[in-house]
């Protein structure tokens, strides 16, 4: 049976159709955004016509006070705090794990994996009793201590420490001197930095779209999330038309920081994925 | 590697014993209540609010300037079925739900029996507001009890009927006045090339409004049990109406409250609403081309000379039986929903429309309005709001009915079943859910 060789031209189509079924809605997103006051139906769908981004942007980061920024701050501070933090625990975890031997260590790796099939949205009540409990519910830190953990992270970790950083280094690193502690931040770190990034980025997006917690954990709209804060003017649109514009706007310039993330960092993401697959 | 490995076990162990202490630790946080009569507190309090009013802050802030020894910390939200009832249920459990919040009429059954509520009737304050208000809209919290109250009122949302003056006047169709003229205008109107309205396949509130106006009673509370009669004979005559129309294809049926749904009011498809008085912004915002051309009529009648009104929306200003301060959370409470500085404030910053008697003569409700060609629109609605039928009680469980009843409603409009079948199946399906909750339900 002759394998049929797809011409790359073919390849290419399905590609450009891919492409265009993604980017549809983002551009969709972007021109609804420029309409002026979320006269969403007004003319083309996909073209822009009296064109006024920048007055809904300043209407956005004006209205009540700058809270939209104020929700980006946070959002900011959640995601990057807790998937920079997240990422050094799974990374050291899933490291230890897979250098060091001891009793246990597959019962622990085991109860870790099985945290990555309860799904975050299920945690959230049994934690906001737990916060209430210890007066945390609705404190930045009720969004932030839960957003640290990431079994999927420490699998990763651990599948990647095994490939890539050999015994014998670290063995070569004890004779030598090196602290345990030592050896990891100046030695394991490098080798694991293609882990870190991929680990960091699916922690990024799991923490940035994390909805059920906050929405639960918080009732200061000055600790919302972006996320948080959209949905909460998007459930008021119906009887106050006028926030209709903001979603819009706000959706728009809340994936921003996503995009940035993404393309910066898509390079290691797929390095990662990869060294992640073959194991 | 052994020190290592019992560290961690230790740790793990303690990490499992603190959840396990957690969980099981007492549950009857939300048992711990506030004191039972309405005594003033001796000294500053500060009070909680959750609502999700935009631009509260203003208001609360007036009253924060006026009164120092009662302090309101304000916390907005998400809408009640957005969110932020659950997180009510979930914070009475918890024991740090706030002092008062913000629950729509149709959702304080709910919480009335899950016993989360403070009875305010042993408030004098409270007790001597009642005249304050308009009669239905005390009915609402009281669940026409004597002598009990579960929540101060807020906001009303009577309804009239929205309608193209200028499109009525130029294909010399009468303005309805009862059911019966409605529907033979529907005829003229799809004649000339429109829907006289769009039926809404999901807001089953909005349907609830229409049957109350027709004198429907869906839910009912002897003191002990519930009845549930989503299918008496006044449903069924407003259910029956309105299939009527659907089968003639008089009235379009795109889902409401989208750009689709916008776009067939901007582009004068649909010539009338029949909605509560929050609708005027609605098409304001969502049809403006269409600006300057519409009016505003009283509801269309069952009986020719009648004047009754359906009631769509409105809500209570609650106290959470957690609240160690009733008495200052009333006060707070009446204020806000009664004092003509935060009813004006209220209307103007979010457009709410005001449960008092003296509420529907604020100036900016005698003002004409522009979009609908500078009639005094408000007008139609305060003597709408004296017209609604007192009677209307809600259900403990209207999430539940009325995702059942719009799931029918949304088969019905594509023709599959009717109005009727949908709502019989909404019945059975909420006595059910009232069982499976424990709630006594007489079938």
């Amino acid at each position: 049976m002759a394998a049929f060789k797809l011409p790359k031209y073919g390849a290419m189509l399905v590609m450009a159709v891919f492409t265009l079924y993604f980017l549809t809605p983002l551009w969709w997103l972007f021109v609804a955004s420029g309409k002026k006051d979320g006269q969403v139906t007004e003319g083309s769908p996909l073209l822009p016509d009296h064109f006024s981004l920048g007055e809904n942007l300043s209407q956005l980061f004006r209205y009540n006070d700058g809270i939209f920024l104020r929700w980006m701050a946070n959002s900011i501070a959640y995601t990057v705090g807790a998937a920079l933090l997240g990422t050094l625990l799974a990374g050291m975890c899933g490291y230890a794990l897979a250098k060091y031997v001891f009793r246990g260590r597959e019962l622990i790796f085991n109860i870790v994996l099985g945290g990555v099939l309860v799904p975050a949205t299920a945690l959230a009540l049994p934690l906001f009793l737990m916060f209430s409990k210890v007066e945390l519910a609705n404190t930045f830190w009720a969004v932030f201590l839960p957003s640290l953990v990431n079994p999927f992270g420490v699998y990763l970790g651990r599948i990647y420490a095994a490939a890539s950083v050999p015994d014998e280094l670290l063995e070569a690193a004890r004779i030598d001197g090196s602290g345990e502690v030592r050896t990891f931040f100046t030695l394991s770190t490098r080798l694991m930095a293609p882990a870190f990034v991929t680990i960091f980025l699916f922690h990024f997006v799991a923490v940035w779209n994390n909805f059920m917690l906050p929405l639960i954990m918080l009732g200061n709209e000055r600790l919302f999330p972006v996320t948080l804060g959209l949905y909460s003017w998007n459930t008021q649109v119906n009887q106050h038309p006028e926030l209709r514009a903001l979603v819009l706007v706000g959706a728009f310039v809340s994936i921003v920081p996503m995009v940035i993330a993404f393309l910066s960092l898509q390079r290691f993401w797929r390095s990662g994925l990869g060294a992640g697959s073959i194991k | 590697m052994r020190f290592r490995a019992r560290s961690i076990a230790i740790l793990l162990l303690s990490t499992l014993s603190i959840t396990a202490c957690s969980s099981g630790g007492d549950d009857d946080a939300a048992t711990t209540t506030g004191t039972a009569s309405c005594a003033p507190s001796s000294g500053p309090v500060t009070l909680t609010y959750t609502t999700w009013i935009p631009n509260i802050e203003k208001v609360v802030d007036v009253w924060n300037k006026a009164n120092p020894d009662i302090q309101v910390k304000v916390q907005t939200g998400p809408n009640g079925n957005g969110g932020t009832y659950a997180n009510f249920f979930n914070q009475l459990k918890a024991g740090n739900a706030p002092d008062l919040g913000h629950i729509e009429y149709d959702a304080l059954p709910s919480f009335r029996v899950q016993d989360g509520l403070t009875d305010l009737g042993s408030c004098d304050i409270v007790a001597q507001s009642q005249s304050k208000f308009i009669d239905w809209t005390w009915n609402q919290v009281s669940f026409g009890e004597q002598g009990h109250v579960y929540g101060i009122p807020q906001d009303a949302g009577p309804m009239a009927l929205f309608y193209r003056k200028d499109l009525f006047e130029k294909n010399n169709i009468p303005v309805p006045t009862t059911w019966d003229e409605y529907a033979a205008a529907a005829e003229k109107v799809k004649a000339a090339g429109g829907y006289i309205t769009n039926f809404s396949q999901s807001d089953i509130n909005q349907f609830a409004g229409l049957a109350w106006q027709a004198g429907a009673h869906w839910f009912g509370n002897d003191g002990t049990n519930w009845t549930v009669s989503m299918t008496d004979d006044a449903t069924k005559k407003v259910a029956d109406y309105w299939q009527g129309l659907i089968d003639k294809k008089l009235v379009s049926s795109v889902p409401p409250w989208t750009p689709e749904w916008d776009n067939a009011y901007n582009s004068s498809s649909a010539w009338t609403w029949v909605s509560a008085v929050w609708g005027a912004n609605s098409i304001a915002s969502g049809a403006p081309k269409t600006s300057g051309k519409w009016a505003v009529a009283p509801m269309p009648q069952w009986t020719a000379g009648d004047k009754v009104a359906g009631n769509w929306g409105g809500s209570s200003t609650a106290v959470f039986k957690t609240s160690k301060h009733p008495y200052e959370a009333a006060k707070f409470a009446l204020w806000l929903n009664t004092s003509t500085e935060a009813l004006t404030l209220l209307n103007k910053e979010a457009n709410l429309y005001p449960a008092t008697k003296e509420g529907a003569s604020l100036p900016a409700l005698k003002e004409g309005v522009d979009f609908y060609g500078g009639q005094k629109i408000y007008d139609v609605f305060a003597e709408a709001s004296t017209e609604v039928k007192a009677d209307f009680t809600w259900g403990p469980t209207m999430t539940q009915t009325y995702a059942d009843a719009s799931d029918g409603f949304k088969k019905a409009v594509t023709g599959q079943g009717t109005l009727t079948q949908a709502l019989t199946d909404a019945q059975s399906k909420t006595i059910s859910t009232l069982k499976s909750q424990s709630i006594p339900v007489k079938e």
